[in-house]
């Protein structure tokens, strides 16, 4: 415990009926009220991060972690809310989805990342579920994390010795791993406002129309300039790699163009390219390949969609 | 067929049955209230949990318990030693037979595990951490042995063998070595060769089907309390208290009256609660430790070792003229049964054709064991799959003949006189009325655009009566409870007091519901083949009438004349008699029944036979998308035919639930398995029934023609629903797509796969 924090209170959990695999958890739970305090607690043997627990307490509950500590990041100054000034957009690491999908402002000035977070989970999952957590959990599949790359943003990641920026694409390294040292952790996302005549969109496909897993997520985000021709372009992909991917050709295949059936075919055939799939119980390697390209060259078309109807 | 129930009420004027009043479990559902399997809680409970093998195939070596059973809190341990082995003996559960040698060795793995998941020990312990942990120093030693999943490989020769026993039945010759063939069924009549020699077109098609789960949302869970005499106690979540009682009296080597059991409320069954799994562990457990044992499995227990229904490979060829006549049918079926033997291709091969009238019919069935799960009934149990081949068939002949497959249908329908292919002719059916129904429906004349297709599938199923006990108790202020032995998994409750209320005369709330356990009433078959409406309806209705005459023969005695002269109308005795009229209510006779001869019941103990088939067309429109092969249902018609509906919200509600937990199987559905027999998916996430989002509103057209053999004309409607739709997605994706789907599910590569393919030729 640390001294002088009453507030943080160590409690022991013992397994319940309802905790199937039964081991019997020994569980230190910290709630740091400081990002130096979260780092130097998080920097501790054993410990885990808590933020909207949607993937923390399903892992608990299935026996697949027996954290230690658990330090719960949601009263650490600035991890919540949205703040939009001449510089940009930031958005706190722990700020709860339907949170920002209620942000009329933010969900005018990034739809697409905000249609991704919409795709978490379910109604209920997205009022705990944050987009810090999205992307520290590493999955290949998180729905957030191609929108956030394509959309350019970058993280405030705060440790022991201070803070970095970090874009979101260097985070994930590996299905579960991720680049922060030991005691490190997101504080934040800050995405640029977006000019005149751009817009972004993601997609993914799943094989029900919600409640699943992303076979291939796609997020495209574009600008336009006065006659219309691509000015700026990133693209994600997601569950087609063992990290989510920025595709480079995706972007090149964009700019200079008119964003017309040409440029879009190449999209494609870019973003097929780039994939390194697996065959897994969700798809197989030629489906992912394939439907990466359909998402991309969809995604880039709304994303164009929005770019010209934007003032 | 009792003699008392005569179908002389389908005419009469109908005042309760027919109507959609609301439900009487309804309340306590929708508040939490009620209570299902895993709800009770008693003092000194202890907590069960289930050791299950991690192989395939595995030869148990030794079991070796003893840190187990020394960890404090630990209060039974047991393996198969504590159940007894039994012969091999043939029982039904529900439409399908259960061999009680099979029973005890699927419960508890004796010498060996035939599948992942497969017990081969329980524990009992103060907490489910200490039952946990228990399990973890539990020490099997295993000899890993191969394996086979695949039904048409384990056919071969050289498969790996489940049973050193098992030597096919109905094989002629009689095979000389063992195989994990468990029998040959075959069904048919006619000269086959000469019906194809007469058609102008032949289809023939291979399909294969994935082993689909019930996908009950509640899973396995009971409460079971032994006490030192060897009495006992046993709450659980089941389609069948009685079934539960004899099932767990023959493990446990119990005598049945020595064993109450009570049906908690269902989550869902259909049909995979017709078995036991927990239950003997659970009484097994509790006699050791002289302590209430509960358990409950997890979601992944129940995928890993509760019964889905048989995955399959099946040949199908159809011939017929120009004109659309089906000049001879010929079907081989092979069926997974799981780890033992008993698929559901019996029935399956039996209403295979069951729709049409064939002059030349064969059909052909395998059961074969292989090291899944143990299947168990799962909605019209054979008869999807089968069908769904079927119907694929005659959509791709109808089409080459350039007829219209509705047409095609009804040209070739099954009715009244029809030789079914499995050999009676059949009773009054509505197939005819259903396809009827459905070319006249606006749905079938809707437009379509691009990558919409449009499919049309006919199905079968037989329904059952047999063994139903019910009472009706007229309590002193005139109200009624109704006692029944068949758990309510559809809305029984509702449609068997409003049959006890039509019959009595009285107001629906008077009539009050309860499911009893097995110390109430006599023996009762479980809730399982769309009987529950139709069987305990004719016990409730004969109950009822025993209950009038008694009330009938009150009247006369209070009134001092013949009880020829008094009547029963509108729930009041009345006097027939020259005189002054008379006339007593339910409640008045009720209320004196102490001094006219004492409390007024009526009991019914029946065999129920002559339940009718109940056919159905179902008309699905979907689109593909031909970048992604995905499928949306767009819209969907379920016409069906239910005898009488008697509420015909559930009716409704049972063609629904079944055309989604088809489309589930036309389109997601599957068990996924690794290169050990290890299942991949054991959960909701990536075993993927479909969502609310996923379907339609399922619009719904009920045709009554009514069963003669029961007094409103019920004909069991649960499970025909899950037999079309199968067929009719299928065929609704080859019009879509061009391309002819024989693999279930169609799911969004195998749908994108066979497109490319498709255009790639």
């Amino acid at each position: 415990m640390l001294a002088g924090k009453p507030e943080c209170i160590a409690t022991q959990y013992t397994s319940s009926n309802t905790h199937r695999e039964g081991k019997t958890l020994e569980m230190d739970y910290q709630t740091p009220t400081s990002a130096e305090d979260a780092a130097g607690l998080l920097s501790k043997d054993g410990a885990h991060v808590l933020a909207g627990g949607t993937d923390l307490l399903v892992k608990l509950r299935a026996g697949m972690v027996a954290p230690k500590l658990v330090v719960d990041l949601k009263d650490v100054p600035r991890l919540r809310g949205i703040e939009n000034d001449s510089q940009g957009w930031r958005v706190g690491a722990a700020t709860p989805c339907a949170e920002i999908g209620e942000h009329a402002a933010f969900a005018a000035a990034w739809p697409g990342v905000v249609e991704s977070l919409e795709l978490i989970g379910s109604t209920q999952i997205q009022g705990r579920a944050t987009l810090g957590g999205n992307l520290c959990n590493a999955s290949p599949a998180a729905d957030t994390v191609p929108a956030l790359i394509a959309a350019g943003a970058v993280c405030e990641v705060v440790g022991v010795k201070g803070q970095r920026e970090v874009p979101v694409e260097q985070i994930v390294t590996a299905p579960g791993q991720n680049s922060l040292a030991r005691g490190e952790f997101v504080l934040g996302f800050r995405l640029p406002n977006p000019p005149a005549r751009a817009g972004d969109a993601y997609l993914r496909f799943i094989p029900r129309t919600e409640m699943d897993i992303a076979v291939v997520g796609a997020g495209v985000a574009l600008a336009l300039d006065a006659k219309g021709v691509c000015t700026h372009a990133r693209v994600g992909l997601g569950a087609v790699a063992p990290t989510p991917l920025l595709v480079g050709d995706g972007a090149k295949a964009l700019i200079g163009t008119k964003v017309d059936g040409g440029a879009l075919k190449a999209l494609a055939a870019a973003a097929s390219a780039a994939c390194n799939p697996i065959d897994d119980k969700r798809g197989t390697v030629a489906y992912r390949i394939k439907v990466a390209g359909v998402l991309a060259r969809r995604a880039a078309g709304i994303a164009y969609e929005r770019a010209t109807s934007r003032k | 067929m009792n003699d008392m129930i005569i179908p002389d009420l389908v005419e009469r004027e109908l005042k309760v049955v027919g109507t959609r009043p609301l439900r009487p479990d309804g309340m306590d559902k929708v508040t939490g209230r009620a209570k299902f399997g895993a709800d009770m809680h008693v003092p000194n409970m202890l907590i069960g949990r289930v050791l299950r093998s991690p192989h395939a195939h595995a030869r148990i070596k030794s079991i070796d318990a003893s840190k187990a059973r020394a960890l404090k809190g630990v209060k039974a341990v047991i393996t198969a030693d504590a159940l007894c082995d039994l012969p091999s003996e043939f029982v039904p559960a529900g439409e399908m037979m259960v061999n009680f040698r099979d029973i005890t060795r699927n419960v508890m793995a004796r010498d060996k595990a035939l599948y992942e998941g497969h017990a081969v020990a329980a524990v009992a312990a103060t907490s489910d951490a200490v039952a946990a942990q228990a399990l973890s120093l539990i020490e099997v030693d295993y000899e890993v042995l191969p394996h086979v999943i695949d039904v048409e490989k384990a056919m071969q020769p050289d498969a790996p063998l489940l049973h050193d026993d098992m030597y096919t039945i109905g094989a002629d010759p009689k095979p000389e070595k063992p195989s994990n063939i468990a029998k040959r069924v075959e069904f048919g009549f006619g000269d086959l060769d000469a019906g194809f020699a007469k058609a102008d077109v032949v289809v023939e098609r291979e399909f294969t089907t994935k082993p689909v789960h019930q996908g009950y949302i509640e899973p396995h869970a009971c409460l079971a309390s032994v006490s030192e005499d060897g009495q006992a106690e046993l709450w659980c979540t089941t389609q069948g208290q009685f079934i539960v009682r004899a099932f767990c009296a023959k493990l446990l080597g119990m005598e049945v009256s020595q064993l109450r059991v009570t049906a908690s409320e269902i989550g869902g069954g259909f049909g995979g609660k017709t078995v036991v799994y927990l239950e003997p562990l659970a009484l097994a457990l509790s006699r050791e430790a002289c302590q209430p044992v509960k358990m409950v499995m997890s979601r992944t227990e129940v995928f890993q070792a509760s019964g889905p229904t048989s995955g399959a490979k099946l040949w199908i060829k159809v011939g017929a003229t120009k004109d659309g006549t089906v000049t001879a049918a010929d079907a081989l079926l092979k069926y997974q049964a799981g780890a033992f033997q008993g698929s559901p291709v019996q029935p399956g091969a039996m209403c295979a054709f069951a729709p049409y009238e064939l002059e030349n019919v064969r059909v052909i069935g395998f059961d074969v064991v292989v090291n899944r799960p143990k299947v168990a009934a799962y909605r019209a149990p054979g008869g999807p799959i089968a069908e769904f081949a079927v119907e694929s068939v005659m959509d791709e002949v109808a089409l080459k003949i350039n007829m219209d497959p509705v047409d095609f249908r009804l040209k070739n329908a099954a009715k009244e006189g029809t030789r079914a292919p499995y050999g009676p002719k059949l009773g009054p059916i509505g197939l005819v009325q259903t396809l009827q129904a459905a070319r006249a429906h606006e749905h079938y004349a809707a437009p379509l655009k691009a990558n919409q297709g449009r499919g049309v599938a006919s199905g079968f199923w037989f329904n059952i009566g047999g063994e139903t006990c019910a009472s009706l108790n007229v309590g002193e202020d005139g109200s009624v409870a109704m006692v029944v032995g068949t758990p309510d998994i559809g809305g029984s409750r509702a449609s068997l007091s409003m049959m006890a209320a039509e019959e009595l005369g009285i107001p629906l709330e008077h009539v009050h519901p309860i499911i009893g356990d097995t110390s109430s009433l006599g023996f009762n078959f479980l809730t399982g083949g769309s009987r529950v409406t139709f069987s305990s309806g004719m016990a409730i209705v004969q109950a009822a009438r025993e209950v009038i005459e008694i009330l009938r023969d009150r009247a006369a005695k209070l009134w001092e004349v013949p009880m020829e002269e008094v009547e029963w109308v509108d729930g009041h005795a009345r006097f027939t008699g020259s005189g002054e009229a008379k006339s007593l209510s339910l409640v008045e006779l009720a209320k004196t029944a102490g001094k006219t001869g004492g409390p007024i019941i009526g009991n019914a103990a029946i065999n129920a036979t002559g339940a009718g088939p109940s056919l159905a067309t179902h008309l699905v429109d979907v689109e593909v998308d031909p970048e992604t092969g995905a499928v949306k249902i767009l819209r969907y018609t379920a016409i069906q035919d239910a005898g009488k509906a008697v509420h015909p919200s559930y009716v409704e509600g049972q063609m629904q639930g079944g055309a989604v937990q088809g489309i589930g199987w036309a389109l997601n559905e599957e068990y996924i398995y690794d290169d050990k027999g290890r299942l991949e998916n054991p959960g909701f996430l990536d075993y993927r029934i479909p969502v609310c989002s996923d379907v339609p509103m399922i619009d719904t057209v009920i045709v009554e023609v009514p069963n003669p053999n029961h007094p409103y004309g019920v004909r069991g409607v649960g499970e025909t629903p899950i037999v079309p739709p199968m067929g009719a997605i299928a065929n609704a994706v080859s019009h879509a797509t061009g391309v002819r789907f024989t693999d279930l599910p169609m799911s969004p590569p195998r749908v994108l796969d066979a497109i490319d393919s498709n255009q790639a030729t």
